[in-house]
């Protein structure tokens, strides 16, 4: 069902954890979802010098969480709103299609944390619009509520 | 590593004796149970034979099983061919919320065909009210269907009280008993059912064979079309081994049905009794007393069950759950959600089904193992904290 790559980050996650003081914060997701990705980041220079992220979800939601924080770790802001879904996916040598959807939303976590940075907010989290692209998804109802 | 098989609910291996008594009627006796030479009469004593072995585990006659490709299988028919064919008594049709797909996309079906349908609620621990049952109740009722045990939470509804409450308005009663045959006693005649799905693979016999039970004088029709086999009530050249197997594992399971049903009840409170004392944030759904033997299943706060599943297995215990991820669509499973629980509470979920082959071993392993497969994901998750 699932890649070597993603069993792997998905039983040995790099960088679980939380930030003291974190500089953004990003969260994406809902708990009636089935999937929440929650990441914080800590930026010097203009670069992500620490990132941490908890997340609750399948095996494809953990190890995107885990493999895209250790893609943007040390590089600079700019880079890392270059990482989308799909490259972290590819990363990952792939997800099975009915993954790619909702379990997926690692890099849009770290794009809500980056934001949230740039904002200037600190550390109050910032609850992205919701888990789903996709129109026709039944989840996507209950968070329009 | 050691394998812990807890998915039997899903499946079961097939009993070596019932292997070996199938195996001759690939090789050696392998003709068409229609044909009339020795060949084929040969097979069809062994059908015979068979059917009464099924017959008798539940407590029905012989004439009143027919053969089908399984559970599935017989309850499309059950459902359609009845209340097709029963048109004057009513278009009304009566089922749960938690029954099994294959009982509740066949009565949608009808639904859609013109038919009315009815889905009544669970009580929390998944019981059919008996009230709910008759204010649903109407002159038009022509069938009731809810299954007599869960398959996800184990819990086992009071099929006598609600055939009666049925056959009150005249209805027919039809229960969904793939779970429940062979683990625990199922007699036709003391349950009232008028109609009764069964299915091999969930009695350690082969896959791709089970039969529906539908008692004398109950008008249903054929639900597949072609040669007049099985008493022209399913068509097709009947599945010789699989319904030897089916047949011998129904044998095997009438003899061993009191000692396994004991030993499962015990090994299924320990785990339960261990699981909900040692780690904290967690429910057991169904009927704590009213359930399947065997059958543990818990909602973990927090972590996701396709998550505990992979990491139960990279221990070697196999399991299965009810969250999102699980069911392959994006909403957790629809028992789950029956039950009243919460989405995210859903999502949680995990079962553990024991068989007969189980040990006091596997449960040690698994409450050794499990807590800290909670604890680890509770750490990585966002929530509860």
């Amino acid at each position: 069902m699932y890649s070597q790559k993603v069993m792997d980050h998905f039983m040995n996650p790099r960088n679980v954890g939380k930030i003291n003081l974190p500089d953004g914060v990003g969260e994406v997701g809902n708990p009636t979802c089935g999937d929440i990705m929650h990441i914080e980041i800590e930026v010097k220079d203009d670069k992500i010098s620490d990132i941490k992220f908890r997340t609750f979800g399948c095996a494809a939601a953990i190890a995107t969480s885990s493999m895209v924080t250790e893609m943007v770790k040390g590089k600079s802001l700019e880079e890392a709103e270059k990482v989308t879904n799909r490259t972290v996916a590819e990363a990952l040598d792939g997800l099975p299609p009915v993954k790619m959807h909702c379990s997926n939303l690692a890099a849009d976590a770290l794009h809500e944390a980056i934001k949230n940075y740039r904002q200037g907010e600190g550390s109050s989290a910032c609850i992205s619009k919701g888990c789903c692209r996709k129109e026709t998804n039944s989840c996507c109802d209950k968070v329009a509520e | 590593m050691k394998s812990i098989y807890m998915d039997h609910s899903a499946t079961t291996p097939v009993d070596p004796d019932v292997f070996n008594a199938m195996i001759p009627y690939y090789t050696d006796i392998y003709g068409n149970a229609s044909s009339v030479h020795s060949q084929g009469q040969k097979a069809a004593r062994a059908v015979e034979n068979a059917r009464e072995q099924v017959a008798s585990l539940i407590g029905a006659s012989p004439g009143e099983i027919i053969f089908t490709s399984g559970g599935t299988e017989a309850d499309n028919q059950a459902i359609i061919t009845f209340m097709n064919s029963n048109q004057k008594k009513g278009k009304h049709i009566i089922t749960s919320a938690i029954e099994h797909h294959a009982v509740l996309h066949t009565c949608e079906y009808l639904a859609k065909q013109g038919f009315e349908l009815t889905v009544l609620p669970v009580n929390q621990e998944g019981l059919v009210e008996p009230d709910t049952l008759r204010s649903a109740l109407r002159p038009d009722t022509a069938l009731v269907s809810i299954m007599h045990a869960n398959n996800e939470v184990g819990t086992i509804q009071a099929i006598p009280e609600l055939a009666s409450i049925t056959h009150e308005v005249g209805a027919v009663f039809h229960t969904d008993a793939v779970q429940t045959v062979g683990k625990i006693p199922v007699n036709v005649k003391e349950l009232g059912v008028d109609l009764l799905s069964a299915s091999s693979h969930k009695l350690y016999g082969p896959k791709g064979s089970g039969c529906l039970f539908a008692k004398k004088g109950v008008r249903i029709g054929s639900y597949l079309y072609g040669g007049g086999h099985e008493r022209n009530m399913r068509a097709g050249t009947v599945n010789v081994p699989g319904v030897v197997g089916f047949g011998k594992a129904a044998e095997l399971a009438q003899q061993r049905l009191p000692q396994h049903e004991a030993a499962l009840k015990e090994l299924a409170q320990g785990l339960t009794r261990g699981i909900l004392d040692v780690i904290p944030n967690t429910r057991l759904t169904g009927h704590p007393v009213h359930r399947l033997p065997g059958s543990v299943s818990v909602c973990f706060d927090y972590v996701e069950g396709e998550s505990i599943l992979l990491m139960l297995d990279s221990y070697g215990i196999m399991a299965s759950s009810g969250s999102a991820c699980t069911s392959g669509s994006l909403d957790p499973s629809h028992v789950l959600l029956a039950l009243g629980l919460a989405h995210e509470t859903a999502h949680g979920s995990l079962r553990l089904t024991m068989g007969k082959d189980n040990t006091q071993e596997d449960v040690d392993y698994v409450l050794e193992v499990l807590p800290s497969i909670i604890k680890n994901l509770r750490i990585m998750s966002p929530l509860g904290q």
